[in-house]
């Protein structure tokens, strides 16, 4: 078992070189010059040239990729031009605002989509069924965008029972974490169903039914478990993408997390800023997608043995 | 008798509604969506205005109808660009084999440790607002999940008797990609792009509200619903129109998806 987890986690060190290679790439080799983007039109050669030594792009790229490298190992993201501050220390104090909502919004799809995915998959074809897909297909087809505003509307607004915006106690969350859970609570929900209905053909659910179990016993004892790998799989692979979800879900509910950072940095042209916030994501979401690995290896002992 | 398509149907009528709406609805409805009207402002719908007017007195209808002909087509082109990009370096790397696909299919695996929505976010802030930087920053987002799925399809297919007589009548490794298995891979390929196609819509929309799409005054679902955050209390409507378009243009295409998946003995 440590093995196993020892060996995810070496595996974890090319992913994340990928993609901390990539983001510099973006920053660095897409056509565009940052530093007169961030001058503007009017800037003269000598304060183009000037910024540009200060930020070092004066450099070979590959001097500059090995810097990045090296800086990066050492925790140092660089300065922020807008906000004259180290980015490290920017992010650092944003991170916690948006894991607070990715978190709500993961709680969200889990509780959600259990009851939902149960329900469907124990009966399929019945009238439970229909209902439960019937909110899954729209769960997964109103994007946060739309349905944030559209909560406001009413939740905050017409009935006030939520604050509009903001972060603050665990009513200011509420609104943020269902927009950004339900679409993953629909997407879940799905797959539960899926797998369930494909597990009660099982053998060993027939057998467990011989020996006098009802049918709904069978499968929440035999079947669940196994029903619940590819959940799991499925959880991992959009759980990172709560996080992005949340860039649009922080400038919907004016939450002080990253995301809001993200775009603040990108209006200022802040071109350090960008490329910090970019890899923390992108970072985050390597992490959470290891961690789905590991928790899966723990679901499903099967997973475990094949690859020792 | 099997059950008939339910989805297929629903998700069939609302896209091809919506693609009515987005052809011949700004010729139906007149009013110019840039055309403001301070005498109109915040106006709530209405007779003359059905869905109302927003802060600067533009007609929301037009404005949505408009917004429906510029989501469809930046929608449809990221897709048949990712698609085409998926398919040749998907394509190439698996008759290729060996190292070749190995080297590329790592490099897709990189570009997929990256979320999808982030490098979509970046591109666009490094290339700056408007249309064509859009798609590209879209394309850029969509075209390895089409590179892995087409590689594995044509991995399956390549096995396949009528693909080894052509390459044993000495067909070229081209040939074979472009009349043999590409057909064959016309019915994943189909599902994958119609969800594909409803994901562009939500990115689209998503991309526009963060200012790093269609620059205002670009009748853009996602701009519309940007410009309606500050009138929330006042002007409900401004939000409301472009999230329920929003909203049912990707129900129909995931119907659509999930119909077509069904028909084609596919997944769901």
């Amino acid at each position: 078992m440590i093995g196993y987890f020892l060996r995810r986690l070496v595996a974890l060190v090319p992913v994340a070189l990928g993609v901390a290679t990539l983001t510099f790439a973006l920053i660095h080799l897409v056509p565009g010059d940052p530093v007169v983007a961030m001058l503007g039109d009017s800037a003269g050669p000598a304060d183009i040239a000037g910024m540009r030594h200060g930020l070092g792009l004066d450099r070979p790229i590959a001097a500059q990729y090995a810097s990045f490298l090296w800086e990066l190992a050492h925790g140092d993201l660089g300065q922020s031009i807008s906000m004259k501050e180290p980015v490290a220390r920017l992010i650092a104090e944003r991170f916690p605002a948006t894991l607070e909502l990715a978190g709500a919004g993961l709680l969200v799809a889990i509780v959600l989509a259990f009851p939902l995915g149960l329900i469907a998959g124990a009966n399929p074809g019945g009238a439970a069924d229909m209902g439960a897909m019937s909110f899954a297909i729209l769960g997964i087809s109103v994007p946060h965008l739309c349905l944030g505003p559209l909560m406001m509307i009413v939740f905050s607004l017409d009935l006030g029972w939520f604050p509009l915006t903001g972060r603050g106690g665990l009513a200011h969350l509420v609104l943020p974490a269902v927009t950004l859970g339900t679409a993953l609570a629909a997407i879940l929900a799905r797959m539960l169903r899926q797998s369930l209905v494909q597990v009660r053909e099982a053998d060993y659910i027939r057998t467990a039914r011989s020996k006098g179990l009802s049918a709904f016993a069978a499968l929440m004892r035999h079947g669940l478990r196994n029903a619940l790998t590819p959940v799991i799989t499925l959880l991992g692979l959009e759980a990172g993408a709560l996080l992005t979800g949340a860039i649009v879900t922080e400038m919907i509910f004016s939450w002080p997390g990253m995301g809001r950072l993200l775009i603040a940095a990108i209006t200022a042209r802040d071109y350090p800023l960008v490329e910090g916030c970019v890899l923390t994501f992108a970072l985050s979401y390597v992490v959470v997608n290891m961690a789905t690995d590991l928790v899966y290896g723990i679901a499903d002992p099967r997973i475990r043995f094949a690859r020792d | 008798m099997a059950r008939r398509n339910l989805s297929l149907i629903a998700g069939g009528a609302i896209v091809a509604m919506l693609a009515l709406a987005a052809a011949f609805g700004p010729l139906l409805v007149r009013a110019d969506p840039l055309a403001i009207d301070l005498t109109q402002v915040l106006a709530p719908p209405g007779r003359g205005h059905w869905l109302g007017c927003d802060a600067l007195g533009r007609d929301m209808l037009a404005r949505v109808l408009w917004g429906a002909r510029l989501s469809l087509m930046v929608s449809t082109t990221v897709v048949v660009l990712s698609l085409a990009a998926g398919s040749i370096v998907g394509g190439a790397a698996a008759l290729a084999g060996g190292r070749v696909d190995s080297l590329v299919m790592r490099l897709v695996d990189i570009v997929l440790a990256f979320p999808g929505f982030l490098l979509a976010i970046a591109l666009a802030a490094i290339l700056g607002p408007g249309l064509v930087d859009l798609v590209v920053a879209l394309s850029a987002m969509g075209w390895t999940g089409y590179a892995r799925l087409v590689r594995g399809e044509v991995l399956s297919l390549r096995e396949r008797e009528y693909v080894e007589a052509a390459r044993a009548l000495g067909a070229h490794p081209s040939r074979l990609l472009f009349r043999h298995l590409l057909p064959g891979l016309a019915s994943p390929v189909a599902v994958q792009a119609t969800f594909g196609v409803g994901g562009i819509i939500i990115a689209e929309a998503a991309l526009s509200f963060l200012g790093l799409g269609a620059l205002p005054p670009a009748p853009s679902w996602g701009n519309m619903l940007d410009a309606g955050r500050a009138f929330l209390l006042v002007a409900p409507h401004l939000t409301t129109a472009p999230a329920v378009a929003i909203g049912a243009s990707v129900l129909g295409f995931n119907l659509l998806g999930d119909g077509l998946a069904r028909a084609l003995g596919r997944r769901g």
